[in-house]
């Protein structure tokens, strides 16, 4: 048996774990950004703590995709053209919030405002609730062939799986996201998330544990997936009183254990089918069926070793750069440019 | 509908339109570290103001680049999961190494240049963009390793119906990259050159429209002031004269070395697709001739009805070949050999779906590829001859006081971008009906080619492609009205848009507290 596939799962899960905990809280922020906010004062400080590093944290979705690409196209092939339609939302989705976080402060104009508002907030919602529902399927099945293509219409996928993957996601953004304000901002906002949060985290992680409990249960579980679920329950449980004491950086790092143990867990607990076909178990994807040749593998994992610490360290440098809260007063007056032109002429 | 001629108009479209941004963030990213390091060496205050006003279009463009690069990754496996699944062995890797290695350089030092002035050591600051600007440099590396592979496979060998990687390093060197990388990149910095100039000379042209800048009985400049319009001091002449300069010299440099690596580019594509060539060329009969003009039915499919009507004897050999007499194949003698080596009718295997025992079309659309080279070059050699023009008209130090001069110089930021458009789309269309193209050279491997028509996702119907393409499409087109009106608002608004903080009309309330407090970040979205 050859340990390289398994190195790869390992390394897939890793990447959307990351991706999870960084973009967690950048999507978290952008649906604060339309429900949270009181004024648009708010929503500058807001957007302005993710401003520097959102993008890339974005490039952990991108890592991702195109590692399971690298190593198991098979799983790549078959998830994203039986997930179609939501990865269509996604990527709409992705496209305007990424443009909206850019131009939204480019011109000073309360429509031209409110409309990049919108498309951060609802793009940062449709992008988590369509990954999540990803996520939950390549983890529970979706009805594929021996060729691995979708059998249905562009809709089998829209189960109620799917949808309590897409509110698991949403969910665990929403308090990823507050908790990560509360950590990072002062004034109103950091006050105003920091009631939020402990009022919120009960009812938005449910439906993450709920995913947990039903993949560990669809596949009778392992010891270390259990161990993981058990951990992750701990780390959510002690984030939650750390919030509700305000205890900000130790609340993140709960919320942040949970999550990655949670996602840890499921990978575990799935381990080593990526993608269940709900036709006949002998069309699962796995990975053994579906990775690339020890070559590739090979290559990709030297590439991976050495680049991935470096990508960790300089990512984490940026975060140390822009370390500090950010509060009202520290933002600039928004200006807009101006025609550098003679009105009446010479 | 035909979920394979859809999806084949997505790519198309998402994939030209996303060429529109990416250019112009590889060139611009390199002029603006350029000037970005000549502030910092030496202190004078007009390369900050080129580096701000110019780094400024260079997000608003850099940004939708980003946006639309996203698409590219997501639809190979979306909506071409039969070729992800051929080639999975081999493409997947350039890809996952453009990530790892290329994107989360670019865009995590992006995001420290972009918040990173006053807060970052000048010289760490000015690192921050080199570094993103040579991630963008080596993603469009990785995602040539991925095409030139598409063009010309090698590194593999064929095992059970699939080309599996046995050296990635033959991937990494394969001769059409090391062709295609330095072309698409001069190809990059000739877009940057021309947005220099044209925009620059917009600003010259309003400083002597708005009586500030006048010129002598020489025709010399006599650069003038005008205090109550923010931006407009004596400094600001000299920002756009140096931008102009520049801009039209990396045009013309630009434009020199995508010729020099284009035509290494004819010689190995005579070698390794010698249709597309012919298909270039409506080269029907095997000769020596470069085809100047050829009228008749192009789209025909059929060589009948295809008239040369100014040829250059020799010119033809000249670019594939390198001399003057030796004969380059047409068409008319390829099409058989083709036909003999990978059939006339698509196989009977279930992966063509409907479409199996289908008669295979070897010549591409001729009137794209013929089309296609011709504008490539011509749009190209155009932009580089105005930039020499424009260095000879402004070599008194401004431009002429002539609106139509102005708008021609606007307009003329296009053409290098036409340029880029035409080239990809001829290559692409031009390897045709190949997504990946058999290598003919003794050193390919036999087997590893595949027909377009077998990439598609066998599970994906017309509706959801449809679907996409309608989405995207218009989110697109919104898109791209937004960033013109962005990039025009900023551009019209000069070097004071830029840095309001330094030409910010005084405020005499006495108010300004928020302004004066230290702790003000320098820059906030």
């Amino acid at each position: 048996m050859d340990a390289l596939p398994i190195v790869w799962f390992v390394a897939i899960a890793v990447l959307w774990t990351g991706y999870i905990l960084l973009e967690g809280f950048d999507l978290g922020v952008g649906m604060h950004m339309l429900f949270s906010a009181r004024d648009d004062k708010d929503r500058r400080v807001m957007l302005n703590t993710i401003g520097p590093v959102w993008d890339g944290n974005e490039v952990w979705l991108l890592t991702a995709g195109a590692g399971t690409f690298a190593a198991f196209p098979l799983w790549y092939a078959s998830l994203f053209s039986t997930l179609y339609i939501p990865l269509v939302l996604v990527l709409l989705g992705l496209i305007l919030r990424a443009v909206a976080i850019e131009y939204r402060g480019k011109l000073v104009s309360r429509s031209w405002t409110r409309f990049w508002d919108w498309s951060i907030g609802l793009g940062s919602a449709v992008v988590a609730f369509g990954l999540g529902a990803g996520l939950a399927l390549t983890t529970t099945g979706l009805p594929i062939n021996e060729n691995g293509d979708r059998v249905g219409g562009p809709f089998v996928w829209l189960t109620p799986v799917a949808i309590l993957g897409g509110l698991a996601l949403v969910g665990f953004c929403l308090v990823h996201g507050a908790t990560f304000l509360a950590l990072k901002t002062d004034g109103p906002v950091r006050e105003r998330m920091g009631r939020l949060v402990p009022r919120l985290a009960p009812i938005a992680l449910l439906p993450i544990a709920g995913w947990a409990i039903l993949v560990e249960l669809q596949g009778g579980g392992n010891p270390l997936s259990w161990t993981l679920l058990g951990l992750a329950v701990v780390a959510g449980v002690l984030g939650w009183f750390f919030a509700r004491s305000r205890r900000e950086g130790r609340a993140f790092t709960g919320f942040a254990a949970f999550g990655a143990l949670g996602a840890g867990s499921i990978f575990a607990a799935v381990f080593p089918v990526v993608l269940p076909s709900t036709i006949d178990t002998a069309y699962d994807l796995t990975i053994w069926n579906a990775a690339s040749g020890t070559y590739t593998l090979t290559v990709m994992t030297v590439v991976t070793a050495v680049a991935l610490p470096i990508v960790l360290a300089y990512q984490a440098w940026s975060y140390w750069v822009f370390r500090k809260r950010i509060a009202p007063h520290h933002l600039p007056e928004a200006h807009d440019p101006v025609p550098a032109v003679r009105t009446t002429a010479a | 509908m035909d979920p394979l001629e859809i999806a084949r108009w997505q790519f198309g479209i998402t994939t030209v339109y996303h060429f529109m941004m990416v250019p112009l963030t590889l060139g611009l990213g390199l002029l603006v570290a350029i000037l970005h390091t000549m502030w910092v060496r030496t202190g004078d205050e007009k390369w900050l103001r080129m580096t701000k006003f110019w780094g400024k279009l260079y997000l608003v463009n850099f940004i939708m680049g980003v946006a639309t690069g996203i698409v590219q990754e997501f639809q190979f496996g979306m909506a071409w999961s039969e070729y992800s699944r051929f080639v999975g062995d081999v493409f997947g890797a350039p890809l996952a190494m453009e990530g790892l290695l290329a994107f989360f350089v670019e865009s995590t030092f992006l995001g420290l240049w972009i918040f990173g002035w006053n807060r970052l050591p000048k010289k760490v600051h000015l690192a921050t963009l080199w570094l993103a600007v040579i991630g963008s440099w080596i993603s469009a590396y990785f995602i040539l390793a991925a095409n030139s592979w598409m063009q010309h496979p090698v590194g593999v060998e064929f095992v059970d119906g699939k080309p599996v990687l046995v050296d990635i390093w033959a991937v990494l060197t394969n001769n059409t990259l090391l062709a295609a990388f330095p072309h698409t990149m001069a190809g990059a910095v000739a877009v940057a050159g021309g947005f220099l100039l044209g925009i620059s000379w917009y600003h010259l042209w309003r400083r002597r429209r708005d009586g500030i800048d006048t010129v002598d009985a020489k025709g010399r400049v006599i650069v003038g002031e005008a205090p109550e319009i923010p931006g407009r001091d004596r400094a600001d002449h000299r920002v756009w004269i140096t931008s102009l300069r520049i801009g039209a010299v990396v045009a013309i440099v630009g434009f020199g070395a995508v010729a020099i690596t284009g035509d290494i580019q004819g010689k190995l594509m005579y070698e390794q697709q010698p249709l597309k060539m012919a298909a270039a060329e409506a080269a029907c009969h095997t000769g020596t001739s470069f085809s100047v003009l050829s009228i008749g039915e192009l789209g025909a499919q059929d060589c009948d009805k295809v008239t040369p009507v100014i040829e250059i004897p020799g010119l033809l050999s000249f670019l594939a070949k390198g001399d003057f007499t030796t004969d380059v194949p047409g068409i008319n003698e390829l099409i058989p050999e083709y036909e003999q080596q990978y059939g006339t009718t698509l196989p009977d295997d279930p992966m063509y779906g409907e479409r199996a025992g289908q008669e295979i079309q070897y010549l591409p659309i001729m009137e794209v590829t013929y089309w296609g080279f011709r504008i490539m070059i011509g749009f190209g050699a155009l932009a580089a001859f105005a930039a020499a023009v424009a260095l000879w008209i402004t070599r008194k130090g401004t431009v002429p006081n002539s609106k139509p001069l102005m708008q021609l110089a606007i307009f003329g930021i296009l053409a290098p971008f036409g340029a880029n458009a035409a080239g990809w789309i001829f290559t692409e269309m031009g390897r045709q009906p190949f997504v990946v193209a058999p290598n003919p050279n003794p050193s390919g491997v036999d087997g590893v080619f595949m027909f377009t028509a077998a990439a598609v996702s066998p599970g994906v119907d017309g509706f959801e492609i449809v679907f996409s393409l309608v989405t995207l499409g218009l989110v697109y087109l919104i898109l791209m009205v937004v960033e013109v009106i962005l990039l025009a608002r900023y551009t019209r608004a000069g070097i004071a848009g830029v840095m309001p903080e330094r030409f910010a009309p005084h405020d005499d309330d006495g108010d300004d507290d928020a302004e004066k407090r230290d702790d003000v970040l320098a820059f906030a979205y």
